[in-house]
């Protein structure tokens, strides 16, 4: 049996020798923080106008992770990438030779990428919550108030998650083509969109994204939203059985198809 | 040691191999030839438990591929030359294959340095030729040290001294008693390179044996004569026994006799000659007759998309045409 050690330096060595890797991570860091802290500018310049009940559940933690909806797209390529890489290129084959066993190869790469997501995510969650507070001013909160320091490990676990769901999905897909043309206009459009339509908003608040993303919110009903039925961290369950049943998807496409 | 026994492959209702037993020897080149699409790479990624079997096994030192703990140092495979990714340099492709399989980190740079890529280690791979791409495929065929070696076509598109390097190599290798594996659908290639040859065609094994006896049984050797006096010679042929076949310009040709036994004859009948040949058939036409039949993609008459009877007269250039055909199956 290959020696699991071994596949996942292989796989380090993979991730941090292509250039995808470094740009797809930098934008995710990027987008989020920079739209975060302009947002929570726009916020603080506008708080006046907005009506009694938004104010009564203004989130400040919230506002600072504005930038994810943008931010979350750039974790979904670096995911889709990191997967799909190895059958545009046709490395999975040598790849597979290497290392015929399919579970050691698949989970040794997801493991390894999503440690990476996810540190680059807790560092975007840190790094976005304080420019934000900073932008909001008086209208900000502290890391110290009750729950605000979940919401920001959240936003973390988020962005990681996020990425695993994208490589469950490339791999069952066998496509970084076909994966981002499903994924992206499901994050960016359908979800958020769906999320809105009254009817179709009890069923999206199940997706993943919907799901997950709550964990990012102090007040459950920040900004006059709709209380969702579950928990914060129920909420990022949902997302981590999304996530599980893509990469189980994943896992059996890999296992019973031909490399 | 390679057992191939009742190896299958279906892919819908279509049988890509079919039920194909042989074994690969060690100490000696193997050619493993067929025309495109007979099954030759569906075989060779069925050995690397890349394609799944649907029917049959494929055993290396009575092991499944597997249950080799670290198979690179086992089995070193070169299947399609841009089997890499092409965003990463030469040398981190073959730094990532070897770390997976534990093979000290120096062993890149020594092969990187055996197929002469030693100035374009840092280069990213994508921008390599296809010669470049294929001597780095087999650079990664000889991290692990393998014992057994198998190429896909491994002279497709390179320029003659590639091939002659490629030929060279895979001597060498094979002097050191390695096994070597290597598929072509050129008999010519095979005939320059295999000690032993495992022929297949429509996924079904048709010939498993040495080159030496391959050559034997299969080389017609013929004599070729022009006359002015055709029928007459035609006629003095037939009185002697001997069989004439009619070429297209006019010459004949007769199977079972010498050059010096029909000059004799035109002798004894005071027949003049123009022309008096001993002639052999080459191997390619003894590979192209024992394959005809299983022949997937025949070229027709009458350009793409003619339709009827595929047109055998001249069964060389059909070869040429379909160079990336069949490939995928």
């Amino acid at each position: 049996m290959a020696s699991v050690p071994a596949v996942l330096q292989s796989e380090w060595t993979k991730i941090r020798t292509v250039s995808s890797t470094i740009w797809t991570l930098a934008v995710a860091f990027l987008v989020t923080v920079a739209m975060g802290f302009g947002l929570s500018l726009l916020f603080k310049s506008t708080f006046d106008d907005l009506s009694d009940a938004e104010r009564v559940t203004f989130d400040p933690t919230f506002v600072s992770f504005s930038g994810m909806i943008l931010g979350q797209l750039a974790m979904v390529v670096f995911g889709v990438l990191v997967v799909g890489s190895e059958y545009s290129s046709g490395m999975i084959r040598t790849s597979l030779a290497a290392v015929p066993q399919r579970a050691t190869f698949l989970f040794s790469k997801i493991f390894v990428a999503g440690a990476l997501a996810l540190v680059v995510g807790l560092v975007t969650g840190f790094v976005t919550f304080f420019l934000g507070q900073a932008a909001l001013g008086d209208h900000g909160t502290s890391i110290g108030e009750p729950n605000v320091l979940r919401a920001v490990i959240g936003s973390g676990l988020y962005m990681g998650l996020i990425a695993l769901f994208s490589m469950g999905v490339a791999t069952m897909l066998r496509s970084s083509m076909l994966s981002l043309g499903i994924l992206m206009p499901f994050f960016f459009l359908v979800s958020q969109i769906l999320a809105s339509v009254p009817k179709a908003k009890q069923v999206a608040k199940y997706f993943p994204d919907q799901a997950g993303s709550k964990i990012m919110q102090v007040v459950p009903n920040a900004l006059n939203s709709e209380k969702p039925p579950y928990t914060p961290w129920e909420g990022m369950g949902i997302m981590a059985l999304w996530v599980v049943a893509a990469l189980v998807g994943g896992y059996l496409v890999l296992k019973k198809r031909d490399a | 040691m390679i057992e191939v026994e009742g190896l299958t492959k279906r892919f819908g209702k279509k049988i890509a191999v079919d039920h194909l037993s042989f074994q690969v020897r060690p100490g000696v080149v193997t050619g493993f030839l067929g025309p495109n699409g007979a099954g030759k790479s569906t075989t060779m990624r069925m050995m690397l438990d890349l394609d799944i079997p649907s029917g049959g096994s494929v055993r290396i030192d009575g092991k499944h591929y597997r249950e080799l703990s670290e198979p690179v140092k086992y089995i070193g495979a070169l299947l399609d030359a841009k089997a890499m990714h092409g965003g990463r340099s030469a040398y981190n492709n073959l730094l990532c294959l070897a770390q997976s399989n534990r093979i000290p980190v120096s062993r890149v740079s020594e092969v990187l340095d055996t197929v002469g890529l030693t100035a374009v280690a840092k280069q990213k791979s994508k921008g390599f030729s296809l010669g470049m791409g294929q001597r780095l495929g087999i650079a990664a065929a000889l991290l692990g040290d393998p014992e057994i070696l198998m190429f896909d076509e491994p002279v497709n598109g390179l320029d003659p001294e590639g091939i002659h390097w490629i030929r060279n190599l895979m001597k060498a290798l094979a002097a050191q008693g390695r096994t070597i594996f290597v598929s072509s659908h050129l008999m010519s290639e095979m005939a320059l390179t295999a000690d032993h040859l495992i022929v297949i065609g429509q996924g079904k094994l048709l010939a498993n044996t040495s080159m030496a006896d391959f050559i034997q049984e299969n080389s017609r050797s013929f004599v070729r004569l022009r006359s002015p006096q055709r029928e007459q010679m035609r006629d003095a042929l037939h009185a002697g026994g001997l069989s004439v076949v009619e070429a297209a310009d006019g010459a004949l040709e007769i199977d079972g006799s010498t050059a010096e036994e029909i000059g004799e004859l035109a002798a004894r009948n005071q027949l003049t000659l123009h022309e008096l040949s001993s002639q052999r058939a080459s191997l390619e036409e003894a590979f192209m007759q024992m394959t005809a039949e299983s022949v997937e993609y025949h070229a027709h008459s009458g350009g793409a998309g003619g339709v009827g009877p595929a047109a055998h007269t001249a069964p060389g250039p059909q070869w040429g045409q379909h160079d990336n055909q069949g490939k995928g199956a």
